[in-house]
């Protein structure tokens, strides 16, 4: 594939991202912080993000085990930190799950739990693949594509 | 800026990526950055942890600090009330950070004296106004002032949520909305 081609595509699959709901501005501010020195800093924050969240997801599957009683604080408080580095990578539905989820468990509400949840691991995979792929992509166009800091 | 002093910011946050983004925030700021994951390390780093072995050592020297609110074990606002308590730190300005719009929050950090509140995701402009604001010297007026919040707006909450809600990668945000609740006016 040509250069320009891939730079179209690249190009093309963030647009995607946007369109679809699944990233917001924080994604755009990432890379506004990205510079010659830095040029896959986004990348780095993502790689990080997810395995510090696979971690939280592990927790939060194992405390929807416990169910007499359900721990709805634990669960909210897990969430509460799944919640902030989603945020943090610009994860929009990914986020919008992450509230959902917190409803419920302030309502004590198992059942909402247990399905919100599964909606919401859904999503994130479905991101994280995304986002593989996009990054991949960008890596092989080269930084010019994403860097956008002058300095 | 070869020559020009560096604001030294102290970040605090137990998110291994906010952490990371925080320190590049600053350092394209151009400040120098000590990063801990934890309130009871920022104690340990400013030397107020109570440890008898750094009592007469030179204190270490900070501009800024900068902590997220909800961490485990020591909160922001615990870690804001102990800096505060201390006469060799009082006087260095204290942002507080949250990914939470509650207002009783916000308050209770801004009697305390801090110096800011930010809402997260953190973004390069609010850091830049922040060390701007430092850098011209204005954040050491911070604990001479008696007055409390010179804004009290309610509908901003709500104002710079909905926005957030419906934001588009193309749309930049309203300036007059601002996601910080200060009791100074720049």
């Amino acid at each position: 594939m040509d250069k320009n081609q891939s730079r179209r595509q690249v190009a093309s699959m963030k647009q995607s991202l946007f369109d679809q709901g699944l990233l917001d501005e924080q994604f755009i501010q990432l890379e506004g912080l990205q510079d010659d020195a830095n040029p896959n800093f986004v990348e780095e924050i993502v790689t990080l993000h997810y395995r510090d969240s696979s971690r939280l997801i592990s927790s939060i599957e194992q405390a929807l085990k416990e169910r007499n009683p359900m721990d709805f604080n634990k669960l909210d408080t897990l969430m509460h930190q799944f919640k902030g580095s989603s945020s943090s990578i610009g994860a929009k539905k990914v986020k919008a799950e992450c509230n959902l989820f917190r409803e419920y468990c302030r309502a004590g509400n198992a059942e909402g739990c247990v399905r919100s949840f599964q909606q919401l691991k859904k999503e994130y995979v479905a991101l994280r693949k995304k986002l593989e792929a996009y990054f991949q992509l960008a890596r092989q166009v080269g930084p010019q594509e994403t860097a956008c800091r002058s300095k | 800026m070869a020559g020009a002093a560096k604001l030294h910011v102290l970040a605090v946050d137990d998110s291994h990526v906010d952490r990371k983004v925080i320190e590049r925030l600053l350092k394209i700021s151009s400040c120098k950055v000590t990063v801990v994951e934890s309130g009871s390390s920022a104690l340990q780093y400013l030397g107020l942890d109570g440890d008898e072995s750094s009592i007469g050592l030179d204190s270490v020297k900070v501009n800024l600090i900068m902590t997220d609110y909800s961490m485990p074990g020591m909160t922001g606002y615990e870690l804001l009330k102990k800096i505060k308590e201390s006469s060799v730190f009082r006087e260095v300005p204290v942002v507080v950070m949250s990914s939470e719009n509650i207002l009783t929050r916000i308050d209770s950090c801004l009697e305390e004296g801090a110096e800011e509140f930010l809402l997260k995701p953190v973004k390069l402009s609010d850091v830049k106004r922040v060390t701007d604001f430092i850098m011209r010297g204005e954040g050491k007026k911070g604990i001479k002032r008696s007055h409390k919040r010179s804004r009290s707006d309610d509908s901003t909450p709500s104002l710079s949520t909905a926005l957030s809600s419906v934001s588009h990668p193309c749309d930049l945000p309203s300036p007059c909305v601002s996601q910080k609740k200060s009791r100074l006016s720049i």
